[in-house]
């Protein structure tokens, strides 16, 4: 060969060589597909929710996303990104008031160009954001945010919910201290004063009241959101001496409450259920878990993370990569990129291309997908709002090294349960006495 | 009788931690004319090293009473070394300038710290309540009230008659009430004026670290822990009268007393109690109880 055959060579060599390192569509990709599938995953990365939620959301979604990228996600999900196209996160802090994460919101979709929103974790930014996804006609799924007005105040055609909304957590755990305790006499609350405390304390009340008329309520406190200081409130609570005391307090709020509270043995005088408890598992300093409360984990995550497939490959992960075993906000965030990936790949399969958003929703809507700690089924609102199961236990130990409780009294409701049936409003389906529920 | 005893108990607790939280703020704002923004992150501060460094101690072996020395120590290590870097590199340069400008610079410093802590102690929890729970529970009308508390209300006392004695007895405090009532003129008169005002800043920034430290065993210190703080720190400077010490000790047991009163008897009103007060007093008294009302310099 000439010295410009050679070199002909090269080129061409180098021509092929370029042509498979340049990131194009692969042969596995529907026709159509972008390069890459932008989704903007929205927690709290700063401020006081974050150590306790918006950073193990952020970390869940973090693992699952390059694990997916990378086609290490065991079946259903074994195939690389969604549809054969890589994902690429986009994570923005949620910390500030509303209308910031309405503007941060307006930039994700419009500057950023994301095709998918997920995440949210509080209730206010969860109402504030839906209208404006609706606006701008961007796939939105929130993973954490419990208010159940989201869809039984409104329809919304972009917007989905892959967890179960607040219901499940305060009715479930209502039924479980009647189980537990079924000569309960009298109950009091105590939660933070805004939407996620006050429909957690209506939900447990009027369950409560429902099934056992005869409950006395002795008292119902409302400290303000991130107080952190609740010797006033301990003091009339060990005065009132409730059976029961009901608590949706999470994060910060929570772990100084049970400091505070357990010198003067409020956890010993009255039986404390806890719907957000799995926050107390998160690693730091000091932290502890008190014996004999009703630990609640917001659904079956955390010590109650039924065993499946990808239960043990999520909860191994990430237990390998951050040294504690998932509480529900990974396992939520998670649950919503897979739901994302499942609703993609139904429409891929459908129409033989890469779809469109309307074509997504479509796919989306009544859902039921294999989840990272079981299955989740989109059965309210229209097939937009998911249902769940939820357990509850007693804490019998915690071992503080490898951050576990040891439950007892174990007892899961099924969905049937805790769930209202599509198209009743929750509140009033527990005034109407549960009508169609199928309880233990 | 024991919802009084309980009513009276809780609003001591939180009338001293309000005053514990607003008498450096308020002394700051008194001297130097600052609404010192970045209070909050000396507060913070003074938690998480208090934390910290009471954390390692106990690993190491040492008991808990050497613990409340630590916290001490963190509050002073803080106070003493933010305060005079805050004041002499930041603020000296534009004390001539609008007061929105020095409010807009304590600003931006507070949420450098706040970022500056997430690099130093990450986002974890810290919950360090071994000295809170050291000091067991005393009785108060039959119902189990934590100690700890009580050592906050005399920590708030101390620190309170520290700086009234301060001002009122000491050559520097009667210069720092010259450099109050005009410090053009007590310049004038050979005052060191720019050493007043780190005087002042610092010990107004040790008196914040020390809320801060004394609070953490109490509270899982947290990012953002600051930011409660600023809010009732300004609220109740606002009802005793910015600058005024006798005004925040009364503001904060104003609130401190009401916001016991209303867990107890109103729960509901738990929320608002404070702006409550603050918005009550303000339309009565625009200037704060115990503020003067200043004529306007053209």
């Amino acid at each position: 060969m000439d010295r410009r055959g050679s070199l002909l060579g090269v080129v061409l060599l180098l021509t092929v060589v370029s042509w498979l390192l340049v990131p194009g569509q692969s042969s596995a990709q529907p026709p159509g597909a972008p390069r890459e599938v932008r989704i903007g995953v929205v927690s709290f990365l700063s401020g006081p929710a974050a150590p306790h939620s918006g950073i193990p959301s952020r970390q869940g979604a973090q693992l699952l996303i390059e694990a997916l990228n990378a086609g290490e996600v065991p079946r259903p999900y074994n195939t690389p990104g969604i549809g054969g196209v890589p994902i690429r996160a986009v994570y923005v802090d949620e910390a500030g008031p509303v209308d910031k994460q309405v503007t941060e919101f307006r930039r994700l979709v419009l500057d950023a160009r994301v095709n998918v929103v997920v995440g949210y974790i509080s209730s206010a930014n969860c109402l504030a954001i839906a209208p404006v996804a609706e606006e701008l006609r961007t796939l939105t799924v929130f993973s954490v945010c419990g208010i159940q007005r989201v869809f039984e105040d409104a329809d919304y055609k972009y917007v989905f919910r892959t967890r179960a909304h607040q219901i499940i957590d305060a009715l479930g755990i209502a039924r479980y201290v009647l189980l537990v305790k079924p000569d309960l006499k009298t109950i009091a609350g105590i939660n933070q004063d805004y939407a996620w405390g006050r429909d957690s304390w209506a939900t447990f009340k009027e369950t409560i009241l429902q099934l056992k008329p005869d409950v006395r309520v002795v008292a119902e406190l409302w400290p303000p959101l991130f107080s952190g200081e609740y010797s006033a409130e301990i003091a009339r609570l060990l005065a009132a001496k409730p059976d029961v005391i009901f608590t949706s307090l999470w994060g910060g709020d929570l772990e100084s409450f049970v400091g505070q509270a357990t010198p003067v043995r409020l956890f010993e005088e009255s039986l404390v259920a806890m719907t957000v408890a799995d926050n107390l598992l998160v690693p730091g300093p000091g932290r502890f878990v008190p014996r004999g409360i009703v630990f609640g984990a917001r659904g079956l995550y955390g010590p109650l993370t039924p065993e499946t497939t990808l239960s043990r490959w999520f909860g191994g992960r990430f237990r390998a990569r951050y040294g504690y075993f998932p509480i529900h906000d990974p396992f939520n965030y998670a649950n919503s990129i897979l739901g994302v990936k499942a609703a993609f790949e139904k429409a891929i399969a459908a129409t033989r291309r890469w779809p469109t958003v309307e074509e997504v929703v479509r796919a989306f809507e009544y859902l039921e997908f294999e989840g990272a700690a079981g299955r989740i089924r989109l059965a309210l609102g229209n097939g937009h709002q998911a249902v769940e199961p939820v357990g509850f236990g007693i804490v019998r130990s915690f071992d503080p090294t490898k951050r576990e409780v040891t439950l007892e009294r174990v007892i899961r409701f099924r969905v049937e349960c805790v769930n209202p049936p599509a198209g009743v409003k929750s509140l009033d389906w527990i005034r109407r006495g549960f009508p169609g529920a199928v309880c233990p | 009788m024991t919802q009084l005893a309980l009513i009276a108990v809780g609003g001591l607790f939180s009338a001293s931690w309000l005053f514990l939280v607003s008498l450096g703020l308020t002394l700051i704002y008194g001297v130097l004319r600052v609404l010192n923004v970045a209070h909050g992150s000396l507060y913070a501060l003074g938690a998480y090293l208090g934390s910290s460094m009471v954390l390692v101690a106990l690993e190491k072996g040492h008991g808990v009473p050497v613990s409340y020395l630590i916290l001490l120590g963190a509050a002073l290590l803080v106070g003493l070394s933010v305060g005079p870097f805050l004041e002499r590199v930041f603020l000296r340069r534009i004390y001539q300038k609008e007061e929105v400008l020095v409010l807009l610079l304590t600003f931006a410093i507070f949420l450098m710290l706040e970022d500056v802590m997430k690099l130093v102690w990450g986002v974890q929890p810290y919950v360090v309540n071994a000295p809170y729970v050291a000091l067991g529970v005393v009785k108060v009308g039959g119902v189990r009230q934590p100690a700890y508390p009580f050592l906050l209300t005399g920590i708030a006392v101390t620190m309170g008659g520290l700086v009234w004695a301060g001002m009122a007895r000491t050559r520097f405090g009667k210069l720092v009430t010259s450099v109050i009532e005009d410090r053009e003129i007590s310049a004038a008169l050979g005052v060191n004026v720019p050493r007043i005002f780190t005087g002042a800043f610092t010990v107004g920034a040790v008196l914040a670290a020390l809320g801060g430290a004394f609070t953490a065993p109490m509270i899982s210190v947290v990012p953002g822990v600051a930011v409660e703080v600023i809010v009732l720190g300004f609220a109740v400077v606002a009802i005793g009268g910015l600058g005024s010490i006798e005004g925040a000790a009364l503001g904060s047991l104003l609130v401190g007393f009401l916001r016991s009163a209303s867990v107890h008897l109103f729960p509901e009103l738990d929320l608002v109690a404070i702006y409550l007060v603050m918005a009550l007093v303000l339309l009565f008294r625009p200037q704060g109880l115990f503020g003067r009302a200043e004529m306007r310099r053209v």
